[in-house]
């Protein structure tokens, strides 16, 4: 169990989360909405230990994060950054198997357990045929899928991802979105930072909308993705009829 | 094994062999296996152990660490352009030994001078690096390129004020020369430290590649990395530059004719680089000794000239 108490988060003088109480159970899937800037980056951050709230802690199964060791917490704990710089030399199953290090403290460990683990995200993330491929060849969208990848092979508990369908196509976003949920589904904690409120209803079984100046409501999706909390998170009129309707059906 | 290496395992004896074989004075094979082997004429005993070995294994030991602490600056600082004279640990040790030499001091004060400068140069490079949030790549580039900058002013001044007599000696200091580098066994155990201190951190520093925050991720403890890393790169640095001056271009180019040849992973990259770059240094004092013997070039120019068209040949092949 991931759990924030009294978070507030700062960023350039601007309160991006206030006070937050949030609790991450076992087998949760939640998304995390709100406008460009309103600090999902900095909450995804500051749940994952890299970087320390303005007030408030983040603990894992009771144990604040800052008392835990590097190591042993990213054992039980995954991140997916929405930024990295990827200078990465390797073929892709190479950086795939990175996601191996907090288990094995071996960059290049490849016992047939973390060949087998890192050979099922790639197919899984329709990406078996760029394994041997060099990992500066992909594309945007394929390096998103292999950091997704790599992220699996490190088989935490929980998984904090920060945009995880940015640079997807529609197939991908569905393929990556149904990964995440069915990791959910057996027992694991995932929590996404999305764009798309339609996914976020369709995977997600909880939702936090934060909106402007630290305020942030937190629940069951099917309450909180509704078209009035959605136009207020977004400051937007929705369109919502037609034949694509973003709202859960 | 990859070719890179089997080039290294044999350009390792090599060059020791041809510092030794090799100097101003003539041996013929006869002779220096006599001597190698402790017998014979006693001048050409002398000559060989002790003139030739220790300078080829301080050449050697001068340019391991030079590339050593070159391929740990790179990773550290991301930067593919960082190599050790970025730290100013090289300019803070020439300002301090052209102070010693202008005001006549002795062999053995200009070393202490220069190990002085470059200890200030390392201090302020690490206190002005250390921000509130830890310790920040971008500002140990910034603050070692800002010293430099000072440091070479000053040795430009001083340049500028000395006596025609003393120009040489100083200019030699600047070029990098190994003439005066004496015993090198302290050099040699800088090196085997800083070599398996680093080396211990080689699978971290590969997580490093990924960028800092991923590598927190991924359960590096990257302050301690870097505090490592950059402990090794400076000590590696200061006993560099107290024994051949400010050898250039080492530091910088070795780390890339392996990166260019395919080592990228630092358990391999590290020890590769200490190898290549000692090899390479060893090669070129043999030539800086002989090519105009009886005269002795500065080392430092040969490195240059030698090593620049063989990276740009490299570009070349894989462009």
């Amino acid at each position: 169990m991931l759990e924030a108490k009294g978070l507030s988060l700062s960023a350039g003088g601007r309160e991006l989360v206030g006070a937050l109480e949030l609790s991450l159970a076992p087998g949760q899937c939640w998304a995390l909405l709100g406008r460009n800037g309103a600090g999902k980056t900095s909450l995804i951050h500051a749940l994952a230990g890299l970087r320390p709230p303005q007030s408030g802690t983040v603990a894992l199964d009771g144990v604040p994060l800052p008392a835990i060791g590097r190591r042993e917490l990213a054992r039980r704990l995954a991140v997916l950054l929405q930024d990295e710089q990827s200078d990465f030399w390797g073929s892709v199953l190479d950086y795939v198997l990175l996601g191996g290090y907090p288990r094995s403290g071996n960059a290049w460990s490849r016992d047939d357990e973390s060949l087998a683990q890192a050979k099922r995200w790639l197919a899984e993330l329709d990406l078996a045929d760029r394994a041997a491929q060099g990992y500066r060849t992909l594309s945007g969208g394929e390096r998103q899928r292999a950091r997704i990848a790599q992220m699996l092979v490190q088989d935490a508990d929980i998984l904090l991802l920060d945009e995880p369908l940015q640079h997807l196509d529609l197939r991908h976003q569905a393929i990556a979105m149904g990964t995440l949920a069915a990791r959910a589904a057996e027992g694991k904690t995932v929590l996404a930072a999305l764009h798309e409120p339609g996914h976020a209803a369709r995977h997600c079984g909880f939702a936090v909308l934060l909106y402007d100046a630290g305020r942030a409501s937190l629940g069951r999706s099917s309450d909180m993705l509704t078209q009035a909390n959605l136009e207020a998170l977004y400051r937007c009129r929705l369109e919502t009829a037609g034949a694509w309707n973003p709202l859960p059906s | 094994m990859k070719p890179a290496t089997a080039v290294v395992l044999v350009l390792v004896p090599a060059s020791l062999a041809l510092g030794i074989a090799f100097g101003s004075v003539d041996l013929g094979p006869a002779q220096l296996g006599d001597a190698l082997l402790g017998r014979g004429d006693e001048i050409a005993r002398e000559i060989v152990w002790g003139v030739r070995v220790p300078r080829a294994l301080a050449a050697f030991a001068c340019g391991g660490l030079l590339a050593l602490a070159g391929a740990l600056l790179q990773v550290l600082l991301r930067n593919p352009l960082a190599d050790p004279a970025i730290l100013g640990v090289s300019g803070g040790a020439a300002a301090g030994a052209l102070a010693a030499m202008l005001i006549g001091a002795a062999a053995a004060a200009v070393n202490l001078a220069a190990l002085a400068g470059a200890s200030i140069a390392a201090g302020a490079v690490f206190a002005f690096s250390l921000g509130r949030s830890g310790w920040n790549p971008y500002r140990v580039l910034l603050t070692g390129v800002a010293l430099a900058s000072g440091f070479g002013a000053l040795v430009g001044l001083m340049l500028a004020i000395a006596p025609a007599s003393q120009v040489q000696g100083m200019l030699f200091w600047l070029l990098g020369d190994l003439s005066p580098a004496g015993d090198p066994t302290a050099a040699l155990l800088a090196l085997a430290v800083c070599a398996g201190l680093a080396f211990s951190q080689s699978a971290a520093l590969d997580v490093l590649v990924l960028g800092e925050d991923k590598a927190r991720s991924l359960g590096v403890a990257v302050a301690r990395l870097q505090a490592i890393a950059f402990g090794c790169a400076t000590l590696a640095t200061v006993a560099a530059v107290l024994l051949g001056g400010a050898i250039g271009f080492v530091g910088l180019v070795v780390p890339h004719l392996l990166r260019l040849s395919g080592v990228h992973r630092h358990r391999a990259l590290l020890p590769l680089a200490a190898c290549l770059g000692g090899s390479l240094l060893a090669l070129a004092d043999t030539l800086a000794r002989t090519v105009a013997a009886p005269a002795e070039l500065p080392v430092g120019v040969l490195t240059a000239m030698i090593g620049v068209p063989v990276l740009l040949a490299l570009l070349t092949r894989l462009r």
